[in-house]
């Protein structure tokens, strides 16, 4: 089934009986040629590129929940390439330019608006710090303009431009930058892959990782046992605990990241705006509600729900910036589990078992890296070769000290991030 | 969540700093060998459910604590000086 617009048109005329369930409702086979332990979008994706890609078909997505569920189904929807560092700069490039196609790619509409993003500064020293990561994202290729502070009030003219303690001085317009329906990014790709003859397995959830002379040879499962000679990992909020399966520690700690959503409201902030120094950041759904976040709570929890402190703090910061917003009623808030590396960088590579893959540690910045990680995890598992953009990725780094990416300069060890 | 200080009694989570699992109070020795190191600084249980944690309590006595928290349910089940804890090791 192809979506177009005159299929649109049909089935609203004759009452749409013609849509049918967007992926099938497998059993699970005893064995595949590999198997993906977590649907989610990276999972997904990492399915979907491994058909298109690479024509192994015969793989499962295998997902102890719904596909879905997790992270992909409760973050903030920022897709953006605005990485200073070698090895994330080419990472979310590669992963940008697939989101731009991502939609003719998978014959779905995710919904994806380059509306453009806008980091704003406040110090002499910050716009030097944007202009500098600027230079490295046109260096890059992509796309980066410094605004003064009348090229933001162009902009963005709702913000408190003088406020005494943080003055805006200017903004880094990430022109590409933006975003796109989360749910729809998921289902786009389950539904690709199903197409591509990947069995997507829900309720079936792991509980075993078959090991025999270092080489993994399959899962257990409530759905009994499945045989691969291929595991992939990618279960960002619970890889440690899948991990362990397979005798491994992580470099993670899980923590919990809030986002907020508003009543809906007419149009009324067209991109998204992140203020660096109030720990906040802010677009506008399609359906008008006001979607913000700020920092991490800052103590391990897998609860997925935060915390009165930093919902404080989110929306205090969020009336220092913007105080028209202050009357918008919060229609709820949420949590997600972050799998938070010591770097705050990710984690895309083989195990020290052979055939056992992980893909994990995306810290609060998961979602842009959907196509990308799903691209460059397929390509890892299928050739046994590092993709590119994905080659610094590496699990290692963190015991030698080679190859960190501490984007933010804070330093390379956990709760710094 | 609301933490019972050992010297200042129950506080708001506010008040205190929290640094990561509790095998901080297991340092390696010097010239211990590179896993033992890279076990201490970088790789962690990470559990979801029951763990030890140091936390300081920076806004108010400055002591060090060890909580033992869950991490799914944010319960405290009990809160020692760290400083006690260590004589007993970081997995007591």
């Amino acid at each position: 089934m192809r979506f177009s617009g005159l299929r649109v048109l049909r089935e609203g005329l004759t009452g749409n009986k013609g849509w049918k369930p967007h992926w099938r409702d497998p059993e699970p086979k005893a064995e595949y040629d590999a198997i993906i332990i977590g649907g989610g979008g990276h999972g997904l994706s990492t399915a979907y590129y491994l058909a298109k890609e690479h024509g192994l078909t015969n793989i499962a997505v295998l997902e102890k929940g719904y596909l879905g569920g997790g992270n992909i189904g409760r973050n903030t929807t920022i897709v953006r390439a605005n990485y200073f560092l070698p090895g994330n700069s080419e990472f979310y490039s590669h992963s940008l330019k697939l989101w731009e196609t991502l939609e003719q790619d998978l014959n779905y509409n995710v919904m994806h608006s380059q509306r453009g993003l806008i980091n704003l500064f406040h110090s002499d020293g910050q716009r030097d710090a944007f202009a500098r990561r600027g230079n490295a994202m046109i260096n890059q290729g992509d796309d980066a303009v410094l605004l003064d502070r009348e090229g933001v009030r162009k902009y963005l003219p709702y913000l408190d431009f003088d406020n005494i303690r943080f003055p805006i001085y200017g903004g880094l317009l990430h022109p590409r930058g933006g975003t796109a329906r989360h749910d729809a990014v998921a289902w786009g790709y389950a539904r690709g892959a199903d197409q591509r003859g990947v069995d997507l397995i829900q309720q079936c959830e792991v509980t075993g990782i078959d090991i025999e002379n270092g080489k993994v040879r399959g899962v257990q499962t409530t759905r009994g046992p499945i045989r691969a000679k291929k595991v992939g990992i990618v279960v960002a909020g619970r890889s440690g605990q899948v991990a362990a399966m397979a005798g491994m520690r992580l470099p993670i700690e899980s923590h919990i990241l809030q986002a907020f959503v508003t009543e809906g409201l007419k149009p009324v902030i067209d991109h998204v705006v992140s203020f660096g120094m109030g720990h906040f950041y802010m677009s506008q759904s399609d359906k008008g509600g006001l979607v913000f976040g700020g920092d991490l709570d800052f103590y391990a929890s897998y609860a997925q729900r935060g915390n009165i402190p930093m919902m404080e703090h989110v929306m205090e910061a969020g009336m220092t910036l913007m105080p028209m917003i202050g009357k918008a009623k919060v229609l709820r808030s949420w949590g997600g589990i972050m799998d938070m590396t010591p770097d705050g960088s990710p984690i895309i590579d083989k195990t020290e078992t052979e055939g056992l893959f992980i893909d994990c540690g995306w810290c609060y910045g998961g979602f842009k890296a959907v196509p990308g990680s799903g691209f460059s995890f397929a390509h890892l598992m299928a050739t046994g070769n590092h993709h590119e953009p994905a080659a610094r990725f590496r699990l290692d780094r963190f015991r030698t000290g080679r190859g960190l990416m501490d984007e933010e300069g804070t330093g390379s060890q956990h709760n710094l991030h | 969540m609301r933490i019972n200080c050992p010297i200042c009694g129950d506080r708001d989570r506010r008040e205190f700093y929290y640094q990561g699992a509790a095998v901080a109070l297991d340092r390696p020795a010097p010239d211990a060998a590179e896993t033992s190191w890279d076990d201490y600084v970088h790789l962690r249980d990470n559990p979801a459910g029951p763990t030890r944690e140091l936390w300081h309590h920076e806004g108010g006595c400055s002591a060090w604590v060890v909580v033992a928290r869950d991490t799914v349910s944010h319960e405290i089940f009990d809160v020692v000086l760290a400083v006690d804890a260590k004589t007993r090791g970081a997995t007591a």
